[in-house]
């Protein structure tokens, strides 16, 4: 790496720091190349790579079906949202339709999704801020009932593999439906008791009003997308926007930012998991019957007409987009997955100027990163 | 805004831009804009401050690797045989040289629309590399054109701070092209072991 | 009031601490392994092969397609097909995997290979303790360690396994059916 070197001056103050890849609070192994002038921040340089495995050749090797367990290795706290969205690339790249029933299974499992990213996510957030275990632990318990959902749907807690090009791989019971509206229903009480914990504590406010101001033009020209982007009042959420899915007909808000600071993101995580509860009442109340497969879709031997298609939607992190070229065979040309996680991770730098290094720790667990994704 | 008028108005106010609609066979129906690769910049730029358009947006950027193909083309050529005129069918090869591709995915958060795919070719795969780097206009860019950088060999020219991202600096090959010959196991340790910043 | 929010947030947790004495379900931890929660229907681990009657090879499902080895996303499957054939449990001649290793240290319990199997001979087990010393051959399974009898495919899954045992007794079925009828339309 070449750069300029402080003059000698300069020296005396500044020290430059490599803060990971095994630092706790990189969330895995995420490496900062920091420059400081005491305790304040005046250049840092992401450095990621420790968790490259090539996930798009591997996946341009591997035949369309073989890919979806893959992508739940992305970001593995999303393994629903991942299949999601490289299933609804495929699908357009295909031409296939899903089912409604198919449709409706696919927004419950996502908006769970959310609920324990979000969950969990934040509870990451204070224990990077030093409240140690206590919130994360009350957001783990919430997120263990989600887990157990998962897993006596799909079979697997964190690496679900359950959707499919055209549907679901197995049709939800009436049973699960009810287990999962009554962890539904117990979730508002705990997001109470969460804010009744947190929201109004003063050390957290101390700690994150003000800090890492995000503007509004900058998250936009950087391509933040997710509650990063809402939390500086883009409105500006797929879910409305293309409404992929049938979230066109469920009544939802979008939470939006004032500031853009560390506070309205970990507020936007809070209020979205709200309006997820909204969603999953609506969805759990509306379900239909029917099939859970488009009778057309073939799982083996998938070969789509020359083409590209590009699909994207709302994951927890922000845009999780697929992009596919066809040729003809039955694999992909060329697959792409465009990780939310690293283009949010663009503007670190910009955000933790000037400010201290135990808030770069703080702006860090706002962006909300997984190195699963970040990497490929 | 039709992709048809954005190409006419490109042309139009682009002096000397070049823009080309590839048509996409998949249902998908996404069909792009192929933009030559002196005016990718000020395209770039036009379309981001056009007020109809405003695509502020940089969604996806990616690279696409066509290796050289070989072309098997059946000619029928009249030629006389045995001064008998004839119809002889002749198969001619040819070698279409391959290249590599940037893709772009805007769209547009002030007006909820997209996307409008911008893709831009390089003239070889070996020598002439370089492409206009549009970092400057979108910021979204910047991890992802060091990515293309990175895996495919793109030379994005004006982008800030054009470094490998995934790979160990040191590494000197791009994996993700089609022809891409991965070392052997042992030999990967040591080269992550005695490089520098591994 | 500077420090409310803190006096509320401590009250919670009180109230969780104290909570945990009267409720049960605010005592969510499980002592595993001296506790066990029960495992669910649909969970999966390491894939296992099902064998029919008493005799592993004789009753093994298996013919040797390798779809399963072609589909697996990451290639843990390796099958050499047999040279002979045996009957199949509708009595067709079939042949038998003469090697089927799977490499669990690279198995990633996605399931597809349970999905692409057309002769239901391949199932996921719900055996999570597998630990060993050995992590070389110890991990790669042969075909005698990854055989399991039907019984135990009943008793993991039972509500699919019945309605696999369904239709392949209506196969079987049809298949003696058309056998019956056979020799018939000879001696016509």
């Amino acid at each position: 790496m070449t750069q300029a070197l402080p003059s000698e001056a300069e020296q005396d103050q500044v020290m430059e720091i490599s803060m990971g890849p095994q630092h706790p609070s990189t969330h895995g192994v995420f490496r900062m190349d920091i420059r400081l002038d005491g305790e304040r921040v005046l250049r840092l340089k992401p450095v990621i790579g420790y968790l490259h495995r090539n996930h798009e050749k591997i996946a341009e090797a591997a035949s369309y079906l073989a890919a979806i367990p893959y992508t739940d290795r992305l970001d593995y706290l999303c393994s629903m949202t991942n299949n999601w969205g490289y299933a609804l690339a495929v699908e357009k790249l295909a031409g296939l339709t899903v089912p409604e029933r198919a449709e409706y299974i696919r927004v419950i499992v996502s908006e769970l999704t959310r609920l324990q990213n979000h969950a969990s996510v934040v509870g990451f957030l204070l224990q990077d801020m030093g409240a140690s275990g206590t919130p994360l632990m009350y957001a783990f318990r919430e997120r263990e009932k989600v887990m157990d959902l998962f897993e006596s749907l799909s079979g697997a807690r964190m690496m679900c593999n359950y959707m499919r090009f055209g549907g679901v791989r197995v049709d939800c019971s009436a049973e699960w439906l009810s287990q999962a509206a009554k962890v539904v229903a117990g979730f508002n009480g705990f997001l109470d008791e969460f804010e009744r914990l947190l929201t109004g504590n003063e050390i957290l406010m101390a700690r994150t009003q003000g800090v890492g101001v995000l503007p509004r033009e900058l998250a936009i020209n950087a391509g933040v997308t997710g509650p990063g982007l809402r939390a500086s009042g883009v409105n500006y959420d797929l879910r409305k926007v293309d409404s992929y899915g049938v979230y066109g007909r469920f009544e939802f808000r979008v939470p939006l930012g004032e500031h853009g600071d560390v506070y309205d993101r970990y507020m936007m995580r809070v209020l979205e998991m709200r309006e997820s509860l909204r969603i999953l009442e609506q969805a759990l109340r509306d379900i239909p019957s029917g099939p859970f497969m488009d009778p057309k879709a073939r799982l083996r031997g998938l070969r789509p007409k020359v083409g590209e298609a590009y699909a994207r939607i709302e994951s927890p992190k922000g845009e999780l987009g697929f992009y596919l070229i066809s040729d003809g065979s039955p694999n992909p040309y060329r697959y792409r997955v465009r990780p939310p996680s690293l283009i949010n991770l663009t503007v670190l730098e910009d955000m933790c100027l000037g400010q201290s290094i135990a808030d770069v720790v703080v702006i860090l667990g706002s962006i909300d990163i997984v190195l699963g994704e970040v990497d490929r | 805004m039709t992709l048809e008028e954005i190409r006419s108005r490109l042309e139009a106010f682009v002096p000397g831009c070049h823009a080309e609609i590839v048509v996409n066979g998949s249902p998908s129906a996404q069909n792009s804009l192929l933009i030559d690769r002196q005016h990718g910049l000020q395209a770039a730029m036009y379309l981001r401050d056009h007020p109809e358009l405003q695509l502020d947006f940089c969604s996806n950027v990616t690279a696409v690797d066509w290796p050289d193909r070989e072309k098997a083309e059946k000619i029928k050529t009249k030629r006389i045989v045995d001064g008998v005129e004839k119809e002889v069918e002749e198969t001619k090869k040819t070698t279409i040289p391959g290249y590599l591709e940037v893709v772009y995915h805007l769209f547009s958060i002030a007006k909820k629309e997209g996307p409008v795919v911008l893709r831009m070719h390089t003239a070889n795969r070996t020598d002439e590399v370089t492409l206009q780097s549009l970092t400057p206009v979108w910021r979204s860019a910047e991890f992802q054109e060091r990515e293309a950088f990175d895996l495919f060999g793109i030379v994005f020219e004006g982008h800030p701070d054009l470094r490998r991202i995934l790979m160990w600096e040191g590494f000197t090959d791009h994996p993700m092209r089609k022809d891409y010959v991965p070392p052997p196991d042992d030999d990967l340790e040591i080269l992550a072991v005695s490089e520098p910043g591994a | 009031m500077l420090g409310e929010g803190i006096v509320k947030g401590l009250a919670e947790t009180a109230r969780n601490f104290l909570g945990s004495f009267i409720e049960k379900d605010r005592l969510v931890t499980v002592q595993y392994p001296e506790e066990r929660l029960p495992v669910v229907e649909a969970a999966r681990m390491f894939p296992f092969l099902i064998y029919d009657g008493v005799d592993q090879e004789e009753g093994l499902r298996c013919v040797a397609c390798q779809i399963c080895e072609k589909e697996c996303p990451p290639q843990c499957i390796h099958i050499e097909k047999s040279k002979d054939k045996k009957p199949d449990f509708i009595g067709k001649q079939q042949f038998y995997p003469a090697v089927f290793d799977i490499d669990v240290s690279v198995c990633m319990s996605c399931q597809i290979c349970v999905e692409v199997c057309p002769f239901d001979a391949i199932r996921m087990d719900n055996e999570f303790e597998l630990s060993t010393d050995d992590r070389f051959a110890g991990l790669l399974w042969p075909k005698e360690k990854l055989a399991m009898p039907n019984e135990h495919y009943l008793a993991i899954h039972p509500t699919e396994a019945t309605e696999v045992e369904a239709r392949r007794a209506e196969e079987k079925a049809q298949a003696e059916a058309k056998k019956a009828s056979q020799p018939a339309a000879v001696a016509k």
